[in-house]
């Protein structure tokens, strides 16, 4: 990586301060609010990048990923744990079997559901108590709670989301082209499914209530009115982390092999590139950014919805990557950041799905490498330039007295 | 679970499975023309089942049916005609069809919305048709040869479009054509199991539907030509086989099951915008679950796929029933992509 690489980087943190600077002059702090939200967007959309534009995996499942991250967060910050902690086994069992979902199935299997869920739950539960993992604080009704805090539980959500994106990743990133399409999409459903019918992610409700996230002194991850400015930092600056970690991905030796995989996997294994392992490391590291940008992003919104779970959401994730150019990361960046905006400002109201649909329709058909690229600027550039000449050129002949024959023809030209 | 509880369960899955056959079978015929997943699919059968549902108002059922085939089958052909074929020479015919879909999105996006409801269609489609020809242009000269993986996203695009268009045309609430025969109440006794005689219906319609295909692919011209394509596009073209007619019949066909099939068990399951996604994934698993390409092997693998979910309803709460038919598509695709009833070895010399 040489200095001029970093040049992007360095115009991103001016832009950061220059539209801070604009926006707090100009009085309209409200728009605060959905920048700080598209740049947690953003990072999702930068994972998937890497994953479809330079591995060449697409994934309609990132929405699952997302909400893994978003969904366990604002569960282990807000449910009260007390009651596992302090009660016997039996409870516990009962416990834990009354938290998947509707009542007829837990009085059909309580027992066993509970023994096999219980104890490694219980377990779990306890250790964390052990580390000193939970902090007091109070329900919707004012009572109080024992819950996970959130720096521990962002590190559980984490790890839960690596670790599903290596079960899914492994068997699934075999599969080629609409297997795989199918497949990650099959997963985001599940995704979806389980979160509906699960009375510990709140059903169709969602979850709400998730406390602040407070990280060194006076920085904290809310959505209150006074941290307005705060978080939209915080939140800039983790996306140019992930920005600076993936340039150097792209950039690096891991780079060059995910696109050699992107380019002809058999290709790339006869170099010695062991595709799989590749394949699944983008694999994970692009559920992670998913999953980071869910679990600060329900801290800033203090909810969690199932909207954020459908499909819908994971294949406008893959059409802002097409129309950012596929492997390009600035140009996704930038897409991404102005789409995401204009669409949370609402200014889509109900076409909104419709919007995003249009989008990829239009870069599929016509411009696969992206919707705003240097290339297309240098073609207009060109051609402008060869009609003025010719122009030019026309005039000065006529002033000679020499005239086209074909005068008509040209011109249609 | 008693033996009457088990044979009410087999029927519900039964008819249930017989959707998803159909709607695999569409997946087939597509792929085996055109070697694409058209996972607008579930849409086509959404599509079919809100026209009848609106046509039965004023028309009587077998005729709103009818209508509601026709026009999934003319959006089938749309959708082909403007998002799938490349086309290097002046088409009005594909024109009309951009035209068409230009008009579906002036109408949804409200521009004539100032107009009274009907004329803002006309209005829209008047707009939309002389746009189309200019469009037609721009398609012809810009479109660019498309991958799988963009094939892919397209299809689900257009299947997005589709539903935003149905749910901005119609509302977004669900709808039921009415029952056939009798009502909601009217059941049929076979013994101890007594059931709706709608799902006489669904099984007979769709047993007819998938007999009527096997003598077309069999016996008649454009069957046998069909067949042909998918096997060798260019010896199929070397025969004289027109083959975008064929890709574009292969659509139409789909299409026209999806929406009969969709229309049948509409009273039972009810309509709704937004159903067309989960059956699509269902098909496609059914379609796997059969192999891929495979018409009659998806019959056996949507009637699996059908009674497994409606059992699986006994043990499981409802809210989890779409991800037993998930499941077993993701257990299929890692242990057996060649489908259960597909062979490995023709699996292994398809592309994808």
């Amino acid at each position: 990586m040489n200095i001029r690489q970093y040049l992007p980087a360095a115009v991103f943190l001016g832009a950061l301060v220059a539209v801070q600077l604009v926006i707090s002059l100009t009085g309209a702090a409200f728009y605060f609010t959905q920048i700080t939200m598209s740049f947690y967007y953003t990072i999702v959309v930068i994972g998937l990048c890497l994953l479809m534009g330079y591995a060449g995996q697409i994934s309609l499942g990132h929405a699952g990923f997302f909400s893994i991250g978003a969904y366990m967060q604002a569960m282990l910050t807000t449910h009260d744990f007390s009651s596992i902690i302090h009660s016997s086994w039996d409870e516990v069992f009962k416990n834990v079997s009354q938290i998947f979902g509707t009542v007829e199935w837990y009085e059909l299997i309580p027992e066993k559901i509970g023994a096999i869920l219980g104890i490694p739950v219980k377990l779990f539960v306890g250790l964390g108590d052990i580390f000193g993992m939970f902090v007091p604080g109070t329900d919707g009704f004012g009572n109080g709670i024992l819950s996970y805090a959130p720096s521990a539980a962002l590190f559980i959500s984490l790890l839960t989301a690596i670790g599903i994106a290596c079960l899914i990743g492994l068997p699934v990133l075999r599969l080629k082209g609409h297997y795989l399409a199918m497949a990650t999409l099959g997963f985001g459903i599940i995704i979806s499914t389980i979160v509906f019918g699960t009375k510990l992610f709140g059903e169709a409700d969602g979850i709400s209530r998730v406390p602040a996230f407070h990280l060194v002194g006076p920085l904290s991850i809310n959505g209150g009115m006074a941290d307005r400015t705060v978080n939209y930092y915080i939140a800039g600056i983790i996306l140019f982390i992930v920005l600076i970690v993936s340039m150097h991905i792209v950039a690096s030796r891991v780079g060059r092999a995910l696109r050699a995989i992107h380019g002809n996997e058999q290709a790339a294994g006869s170099l010695g590139i062991n595709a799989m392992r590749y394949k699944l490391g983008v694999f994970v590291l692009s559920a992670l950014f998913a999953a980071i940008a869910g679990v600060f992003l329900v801290h800033y919104n203090g909810s969690i919805g199932t909207s954020e779970t459908s499909v819908l959401k994971s294949v406008r994730y893959v059409s802002i990557v097409a129309a950012g150019g596929m492997d390009s990361i600035w140009g996704v960046v930038a897409m991404s950041m102005g789409l995401n905006f204009v669409s949370l400002r609402g200014y889509f109201g109900s076409f909104d799905e419709i919007f995003f649909a249009l989008i990829l329709v239009v870069t599929m058909l016509f411009l696969p490498r992206g919707l705003f690229r240097k290339e297309y600027l240098e073609v207009v550039i060109k051609k402008t330039r060869r009609l003025t000449r010719r122009m030019v050129l026309k005039r000065k002949l006529e002033k000679k007295g020499i005239v086209f024959a074909n005068k008509k023809k040209d011109d249609e030209k | 679970m008693n033996v009457d509880l088990f044979f009410n369960y087999l029927v519900i899955g039964l008819t249930v499975g017989a959707q998803y056959a159909i709607v695999a079978i569409g997946f087939n015929i597509i792929y085996n023309t055109t070697g694409i997943i058209n996972f607008a699919q579930g849409d086509f059968l959404i599509l079919g089942a809100m026209v009848a549902i609106s046509m039965s108002s004023i028309l009587p059922i077998g005729i709103a049916i009818g209508v509601g085939v026709l026009v999934a089958a003319v959006y089938g052909a749309v959708v082909e005609n403007v998002f799938i074929r490349r086309n290097r020479s002046f088409s009005p015919f594909r024109s009309v069809c951009i035209g068409i879909i230009a008009a579906l999105l002036l109408k949804t996006l409200g521009i004539f919305s100032f107009l009274p409801e009907g004329i803002d269609f006309a209005a829209a489609f008047l707009f939309g048709l002389p746009v189309g020809f200019g469009l037609e242009t721009v398609f012809r000269k810009y479109m660019k040869e498309q991958t799988v993986l963009s094939l892919i996203v397209l299809t689900i695009a257009v299947s997005i479009l589709t539903r935003e268009i149905m749910s901005h045309l119609w509302d977004k609430d669900a709808h039921v054509l009415p029952y056939f025969i009798g009502d909601s109440n009217t059941i049929l006794s076979l013994g101890s199991i007594s059931f709706s005689p709608q799902r006489i219906w669904v099984l007979g319609i769709c047993a007819l539907l998938v007999i009527g295909l096997y003598v077309f692919f069999k016996y008649t011209r454009y069957g046998k030509a069909m067949r042909a394509c998918s096997l060798d596009h260019t010896a199929a073209k070397l025969c004289g086989i027109n083959v975008r007619l064929m890709i574009t019949i292969s659509f139409i066909v789909s299409a026209a099951i999806a929406a009969l099939a969709g229309s049948v068990i509409s009273p039972l399951s009810q309509t709704k915008y937004d159903m067309g996604s989960v059956l699509a994934i269902k098909g496609f698993s059914v379609a796997i679950l059969g192999g891929l390409g495979n018409s009659f092997a998806a019959v056996a693998g949507g009637l699996i796929l059908g009674i497994l979910e409606a059992f699986s309803v006994s043990i499981f709460p409802n809210a989890y029933k779409d991800v037993v038919a998930i499941l077993l598509l993701l257990l299929i695709l890692v242990f057996k992509p060649s489908g259960v009833f597909g062979s490995r070895q023709a699996s292994q010399l398809k592309e994808f």
